[in-house]
């Protein structure tokens, strides 16, 4: 421990908002050439600790020292930080579509001619941008609009851009909480790539099997103080290991189990015959292909497959047409045809659709909890068209209850509450417009593991009350922990289905492998 | 607490009152105390100049909350009708092809057609925003342009005059139409709105209590009653002390309260600040977010129908350049209201108190003699003062 020298020491960092404590005392030491994870539940302070160390929070804001590279610093905007080779990748990534690879490369740190600071020398721009684009290994023309690239390409872009600011410590923000698998895979081998060459990385994550294969040191973080740094050199912390000091108890089963009594019936509540969607723009390429799915009831199925598979895809197009061109195939609800042509058609049959999107698609987070809660079901607080909201508010209040929403009012904005409390209040929607099939697409991404294991729990009080759901997940432990059944898709395909006893990470990959080897592969 | 709570919501009426306050310690210092800006004659002068943009304002603010949309091309629209009702119930009738003989039945019928070509105006718009999706500001600014022409195609660009007493006592005159029992007949108007009001609010808390629901506690309930009947009683003694109820403004109020219901009360009000708030998730919970978007349109060309006839009634004439800059009175206001221009924020009281706050500006500093084009410029600093004191205040709680 004491040979590598110390890069980066952050102490006693505090940091208050107003009467509101978000960081205590808090510690970080990172060693050079270490890739060093921090975890630790939404809200625990994370976020604000690196924007504390990248100057966003100015010095002087906050108590407490930081030292970099054996000297103090005392950065006042993210600028000072950048200077000294402190660059950080949000979650949220920084780049403009409308402009190629090689102009966001050096947007703020542009390629300039010898003779003007104010005029862009292109031909060094371009060739600085493909010598970094090697470097990452992104095999793309510089020239390329950022938005004709994928979120997985993207990310790579962003690394390219910082190492081009002379980067010596870079911190990664959730960089794979949009990333399929395999893309996930590639970049984390970046990362060891680049510690091997000497460089120093923090890295932000919810994915605990990726902290434990990557880093080498864990730090965690709850509620504003470090609780402990364990020394992961060896790869041998385990993710529940971390999580214990996460939660601050262990937690003994990460999925609930549900009541032994439970029985599936056998009675179908949806069927989905032949189902093939055609992409919206590009009326030539099959989003879904003949797929068939069966949902009995008081059955929990998850959709595996990786991202881009086409789940979504099949989820949107199914509840009303939200998604796709020239849709065609059987929906069969409660032994009868229907035919869901709008949103509405859909709810009237008793389906819901819980997006992943829950801030772009899902809420409305300039208004109220309340009101997001009866959006989808006005009318059962209505009479003739006039809202009732006095009725509003006590169903909106028996709904927070239920679902143990942490809010102080739920006249509060949705926009104000955690990524979970969030995703609870998106739940609560769905359930109050009282379906019998939920479609719940990625229902906890994003959100940490006190408010997962909440939402498994109701997953299964759902089925258990009579109700089917169909839980599309990227999180394979999830699909595995949860579901009775799995189906598995690829490129708009079923390609597997299984029964949860027979399922297995291995039997799930292998299946979407298999499928892939068959034929060249669809896209580019 | 739940006072000083109620206080900071009303901000902005707050911030009216003190504006009314100032200019009326300034109008009285200056003139030695023989105008007030509280006269029962300035106060009726208020209420009629300020009605098209309050009528106009209330349409605007469907848009605004419904999607950030504003409508550019109002004042023109409200040029075009105008002129088509000058060509109906003037031109036509002294050329003696009206289309009724009876001018009482070509005045109603006049006065339809005017409404349906606003609602087809509005349809015209509506239907390019909402279902091709063109920029609401290039469609609109198309029909400012085209709809600016054809009123003055339509009047040959002239302006007509005047309109036969019928109509302008239709939009013009009081209640009573004798003026010697004008203060009566208000005082009893009055006392039946605040009977009929504080059974209301009475029968409403009782039935709130009576099913278990949540009630404001009854020193806050006491206090903003109290003080609305107060105003209430306090405008009408100054109307009565004039002429009289404006028929105006029971149209207007007319209009601000079914506004306000469907805003605050209905599905559809509900789902037009969802559909603002978030477009998509509006759609994926079942809301026809085209259809609300062109109604929202077909909305406006109707109030702007509206406001087109209450100003040729109020100038007596149809001009083609009427109603100009009226597009950004109305946009004003309800961003002084508190309306986001992105969308999915706004309500109907504050689009009107914007209205109103703007009127008052207008007209005070008309009174105290200030120079035409420093109004101008006092307004457009009044109107980034209010959106900026917004925004501020907003960032205040989000930290």
């Amino acid at each position: 421990m004491t040979e590598q020298n110390i890069l980066l020491k952050m102490k006693n960092i505090t940091k208050t908002f107003g009467k509101v404590t978000a960081l205590r005392d808090v510690n970080l030491e990172v060693k050079q050439g270490e890739v060093h994870a921090l975890v630790g539940e939404n809200g625990a302070g994370k976020s604000t600790l690196m924007n504390v160390l990248s100057g966003i929070y100015p010095y002087g804001s906050y108590d407490g020292d930081i030292i970099f590279d054996n000297e103090t610093c005392k950065f006042s905007k993210i600028h000072d930080s950048e200077d000294k080779g402190i660059v950080i990748i949000h979650q949220e990534l920084a780049l403009v579509p409308y402009l190629s690879i090689a102009e966001n490369m050096f947007l703020g740190n542009e390629r300039t001619s010898s003779l003007s600071k104010g005029v862009l020398d292109w031909p060094r721009t371009f060739q600085r941008a493909k010598e970094l684009l090697e470097l990452v290994g992104l095999d793309e023309d510089p020239h390329t609009l950022i938005k004709d690239i994928g979120v997985g390409k993207q990310q790579l872009v962003e690394i390219a851009k910082a190492i081009s600011k002379n980067c010596r410590l870079l911190i990664l923000d959730e960089p794979t909480a949009s990333l399929n698998e395999s893309d996930s895979q590639k970049l984390l081998e970046l990362i060891d790539k680049f510690r091997s060459e000497g460089m120093t990385s923090i890295i932000i994550s919810h994915k605990l099997n990726e902290i434990s294969y990557i880093a080498n040191s864990i730090t965690v973080i709850r509620d504003g103080s470090t609780i402990e740094t364990l020394d992961n050199s060896n790869h041998d912390v385990s993710e529940d290991r971390i999580i214990a000091g996460m939660v601050g108890r262990a937690l003994t089963d990460r999925f609930p189990k549900r009541n032994p009594d439970h029985k599936i019936s056998s009675e179908v509540l949806l069927e989905v015959k032949d189902w093939t969607v055609y992409h919206p723009l590009n009326l030539n390429r099959k989003v879904n292909d003949n797929v068939s799915i069966k949902l009995h009831k008081g059955e929990v199925v998850g959709f595996a497959g990786l991202m881009g598979a086409g789940r979504t895809e099949f989820a949107k197009s199914l509840f009303g047409h939200s998604y796709g061109a020239k849709i065609s195939g059987k929906v069969i609800i409660n032994g009868k045809e229907v035919v869901l042509n709008t949103v509405t058609d859909a709810i009237k049959n008793g389906l819901a659709y819980v997006t992943e999107d829950r801030k772009g698609d899902g809420l409305v987070l300039e208004n109220p909890i309340s009101t997001n809660m009866t959006l989808a079901n006005l009318e059962a607080v209505s009479s003739r068209l006039v809202i009732d909201k006095d009725l509003e508010l006590v169903k909106s209040k028996e709904l927070k209850q239920d679902l143990n929403v942490k809010c102080a009012s739920v006249l509060q904005n949705v926009g104000n509450l955690s990524g979970g409390n969030q995703q609870k209040v998106l739940l609560a929607k769905w359930i109050f417009a009282l379906p019998d099939v939920l479609i719940l697409d990625e229902p906890t991404r994003g959100i940490d593991v006190g408010a997962k294991y909440e939402i498994y729990c109701l997953i299964n009080k759902l089925v258990e009350a009579g109700k089917a759901v169909l839980m599309i997940s990227s999180e394979l432990p999830e699909v595995l922990g949860m579901s009775d059944r799995i189906y598995v898709m690829n490129e708009g395909k079923i390609v597997a289905e299984m029964p949860r006893k027979d399922a297995s990470q291995e039997s799930i990959m292998g299946a979407i492998l298999r499928s892939s080897d068959k034929k060249p592969t669809m896209e580019q | 607490m739940l006072i000083l709570n109620m206080l900071k919501r009303n901000s902005l009426l707050i911030a009216l009152i003190l504006v009314m306050i100032l200019f009326e310690i300034a109008i009285r210092l200056k003139t030695g105390g023989a105008v007030s800006l509280f006269s029962p004659q300035n106060f009726t002068n208020i209420i009629y100049q300020n009605s098209y943009v309050i009528i106009l304002a209330v349409g605007m603010l469907f848009l605004i909350i419904g999607c950030g949309n504003i409508d550019l091309s109002v004042g023109s629209v409200v040029a075009l009708i105008g002129a088509v009702a000058g060509v109906l119930m003037v031109v036509m009738p002294e050329n003696e092809t009206a289309f009724f003989s009876n001018p009482t039945m070509n005045m109603y019928f006049a006065i339809a057609v005017c409404l349906l070509l606003g609602i087809l105006i509005g349809a015209w718009h509506g239907f390019w925003i909402a279902y091709i999706r063109i920029p609401s500001f290039i469609v609109t600014l198309a029909g400012m342009l085209l709809f600016r022409g054809l009123a003055l195609i339509v009047l040959d660009g002239i302006t007509i005059s005047p309109f036969s007493r019928e109509y302008l006592d239709l939009f013009t005159s009081f209640i009573p139409a004798n003026r010697a029992n004008a203060f009566d007949t208000t005082m009893v108007v009055t006392g039946f709105i605040v009977v009929v009001y504080v059974f209301g609010i009475l029968f409403d808390r009782l039935n709130k209590i009576k099913k278990g629901y949540e009630v404001d506690p009854m020193y806050a309930f006491l206090f903003k009653h109290i003080i609305i009947l107060a105003a209430v009683i306090a405008s009408s003694v100054l109307l009565g002390k004039n002429k009289g109820i404006p028929v105006i403004l029971i149209l207007i109020l007319a209009i601000v309260i079914i506004y306000a219901f469907i805003a605050n009360k209905t599905v559809i009000g509900r789902r037009i600040y969802a559909l603002g708030g978030n477009e998509k998730a509006a759609k994926l919970s079942g809301v026809n977010t085209n259809r609300l978007l062109f109604l929202s349109y077909v909305n406006m060309g109707l109030l702007a129908a509206v406001a087109a006839l209450v100003c040729v009634a109020r100038f007596n004439s149809a001009s083609p350049m009427a109603g100009t800059g009226y597009e950004l009175d109305a946009i004003g206001a309800c961003f002084i209201g508190g309306a986001s221009a992105y969308g999915g924020v706004g309500t109907v009281g504050g689009a009107v108190i914007g209205a109103v706050f703007m009127g008052v500006l207008n007209n005070g500093m008309s009174i105290l003699g200030v120079d035409a084009n420093w109004q101008k410029a006092v307004k457009g600093l009044v109107l980034l003062a209010a959106v900026v004191v917004d925004v501020m205040s907003k960032k205040r709680v989000q930290n």
